[in-house]
């Protein structure tokens, strides 16, 4: 801790805290003509909504090592490292509402963030990530750039064989690759202990002779030096590295999914370990902030996702036939 | 007795019923045991019969689809559920290169009696990687069969003809017709569905409705847009014949060709992909058979060849609807 500057520490809290609480706030707003009985298709934001509340730091850790240049694959549940990568917040908002403003005029959706500006992108298909950030470590190879790529999956997506095939050829070429397990312990409703064989998936990574390190993401701390080095070392052009982040998902799978299969103590512990309340603490016994110094940023924080969201609602849709536009590209 | 049940209770139930008279069916999928299926196609099925006939998978489709063919070699009868049809692309190679071939690649030395089910169709704002329909890439392949229930009866009837089916039937049910509650279904969809077992042959189209003027081909969710559209239709005096082909692989060509004979018009209605897809195979179909006699040009409505859009206002623009379809006819008509 004592070589992460204050500047560092209060950045780190001010993005997490952004993400809790535009996440919770989506959270509220997905109900929105959907009661009383739950309609999937109804309100402003129709369809799936996966939030990350919980998970903030997996991405903040992370991304804070991140130059524009550096590519993030995330997966469906990827607003925090969205945010955490840069993705313009009123964009991506109109996107999640459908909008004509949003990041693709309202084609993509939540799970489907492009952001070439930031070069982030996510997809809804679970292990998709792996050969694609794969692949741009291949550009970087070839190009001779020190950019970097970040492959994002659950815990589930790691016995997908993407990402085996993926780690091996990153290892194989050296490929300047960090990819990052979110352990949050749930595929939907499958316990991790009951799909994969393995208690770590960071030890998968002695099979493809890459370093693989299992960080808790209830301490930003530790996942942002973790980060640092396996960034540093991509960026050196020695190859990729495995990070498993231990996340505690706050919420259900998808917005609306009752959770039946998950233990009342489950959540409870998940909550205990919440990253945010830790460093909190952490900037205030070390008197990095004062309380009401804190308030304030809480509350311009605050303002911040207020006016990105009465942007997203007042934007119009886009018009019907745009629908029919952008199948193939055209000069 | 019968009693009416939404599409998902029949197809869970339609499973029940096969895995207490067959000790060789089991399922696995992705939260098929304590979930009871996303879109509760496996509801109580883990209770009734624990966890080593119904089997939560990691999410490795290669593993557990593939691994239906080798069970399926030693004399199993697997089920295997994928969540959404779009989820399909890791599986690919196991599904139309091993288990649709096996059986003829063995020149019929082995059998393939396994069910893969899978959730279709959009129009809830699910975009592009999860509202796809894609029957049509499958029905291509030769050596699937094709099974696509419209409502809680043909889902159980179809259901069972699966399971009992020894060659590799997929079967593809709508969200947007398992009546869950908080998936908007058309309640047309849940009809009486006998307690007892019974099977429906694949290959067996079911004309939904008897008209004279035209004949609308279609399948799925569309089936109650061709249904209202025809409500519609009466009252401007015209008179549709609805046809729910049921399955595609197996195609009931008769049945199509004997109403079009009769009606000698002909609109094929499909959610899936407009291109190289099941609208084509029906007008060729009727084309090749009868083009002469048809009194118009036949016709299609299908989802444009786009991805799903994520916005409401888009994905209404794409998709088939009643208002199309009645628009469609009238043209026809005229």
């Amino acid at each position: 801790m004592a070589e992460i500057s204050n500047e560092i520490l209060l950045s780190m809290y001010k993005t997490m805290y952004k993400i809790r609480t535009y996440e919770e706030t989506l959270g509220s707003i997905y109900y929105e003509g959907k009661s009383p009985a739950f309609d999937i298709s109804a309100g402003p934001i129709p369809g799936e909504l996966h939030l990350s509340s919980g998970q903030e730091a997996a991405a903040v850790g992370i991304c804070m090592h991140l130059k524009p240049e550096d590519a993030i694959v995330g997966t469906h549940r990827a607003h925090h490292f969205a945010i955490a990568k840069g993705v313009d917040l009123k964009e991506m908002t109109a996107e999640i509402f459908g909008k004509t403003t949003g990041l693709s005029s309202g084609k993509g959706g939540h799970m489907h963030l492009f952001d070439a500006n930031v070069n982030f992108s996510c997809s809804g298909i679970v292990g998709a990530s792996f050969p694609q950030a794969t692949g741009v470590g291949i550009a970087a190879k070839i190009q001779g750039k020190d950019y970097v790529a970040v492959a994002v999956g659950g815990d589930g997506a790691a016995n997908q064989g993407t990402f085996h095939e993926s780690l091996n050829l990153a290892a194989l070429w050296k490929l300047p690759v960090i990819f990052v397990i979110e352990d949050n312990s749930w595929a939907i409703s499958v316990e991790k202990d009951k799909s994969t064989s393995v208690g770590k998936n960071s030890e998968r990574a002695k099979a493809y002779g890459i370093p693989g390190v299992y960080v808790d993401g209830g301490d930003v701390i530790a996942v942002y030096e973790v980060a640092k080095e396996a960034v540093e070392r991509a960026r050196r052009g020695e190859g990729p590295s495995l990070i498993e982040v231990k996340v505690y998902r706050f919420r259900g799978h998808f917005e609306g999914d009752p959770q039946l299969y998950r233990p009342k103590e489950d959540l409870e512990e998940a909550k205990a370990k919440d990253p945010i309340k830790k460093l909190e603490k952490q900037l205030i016994d070390r008197e990095i902030i004062k309380e009401e110094e804190l308030k304030k940023m809480q509350d311009e924080i605050e303002m911040e996702i207020e006016e990105t969201i009465e942007f997203a609602r007042q934007s119009p849709y886009p018009e019907p036939q745009e629908a029919l536009e952008n199948v193939f590209y055209r000069e | 007795m019968a009693r009416k049940l939404p599409m998902y209770k029949a197809i869970s139930e339609a499973i029940a019923q096969e895995m207490e008279k067959d000790n060789s069916v089991f399922v696995m999928g992705e939260d098929i045991g304590t979930y009871g299926g996303i879109f509760g196609a496996t509801t109580g099925l883990l209770q009734k019969f624990g966890p080593e006939r119904i089997k939560d998978t990691p999410i490795s489709e290669s593993a557990f689809i593939g691994g239906a063919l080798g069970a399926a070699s030693k004399g199993m009868r697997p089920i295997a559920e994928l969540m959404f049809v779009d989820f399909f692309g890791v599986a690919m190679d196991q599904i139309y290169n091993h288990i649709a071939k096996a059986h003829y690649m063995s020149n019929g030395h082995i059998k393939m009696p396994i069910v893969i089910m899978t959730a279709i169709g959009g129009g809830y704002g699910d975009a592009a990687q999860h509202s796809q329909c894609l029957y049509g890439l499958f029905a291509h392949v030769p050596g699937l069969k094709i099974v696509i229930p419209s409502n809680s009866y043909d889902a159980k009837g179809l259901m069972t003809a699966a399971i009992r089916d020894d060659n590799p039937v997929m079967y593809f049910f709508h969200k947007g017709l398992m009546g869950l509650g908080w998936m908007p279904s058309p309640d047309e969809a849940a009809v009486d569905v006998p307690e007892e077992p019974y099977t429906i042959p694949l290959g067996e189209a079911k004309i939904v409705k008897e008209g004279k003027d035209a004949t609308i081909v279609t399948v799925s969710r569309m089936v109650y847009e061709a249904l209202w559209a025809a409500k519609e239709l009466e009252k401007d005096g015209i008179s549709a014949e609805i046809i729910d082909l049921r399955t595609l692989v197996p195609l009931d060509k008769k049945t199509v060709i004997n109403s079009v004979k009769k009606t000698g018009r002909l609109l094929v209605v499909d959610e899936d992909y407009r291109s190289y897809g099941m609208t084509g195979e029906i007008v060729s179909l009727v084309s090749e058979k009868i083009g002469h006699d048809l009194k118009t040009p036949p016709r299609r409505l299908a989802y444009p060849d786009v991805p799903v859009p994520y916005s409401r206002a888009l994905e209404k623009f794409v998709l088939p609807d009643k208002d199309r379809i009645k628009g469609t006819v009238k043209e026809m008509m005229t």
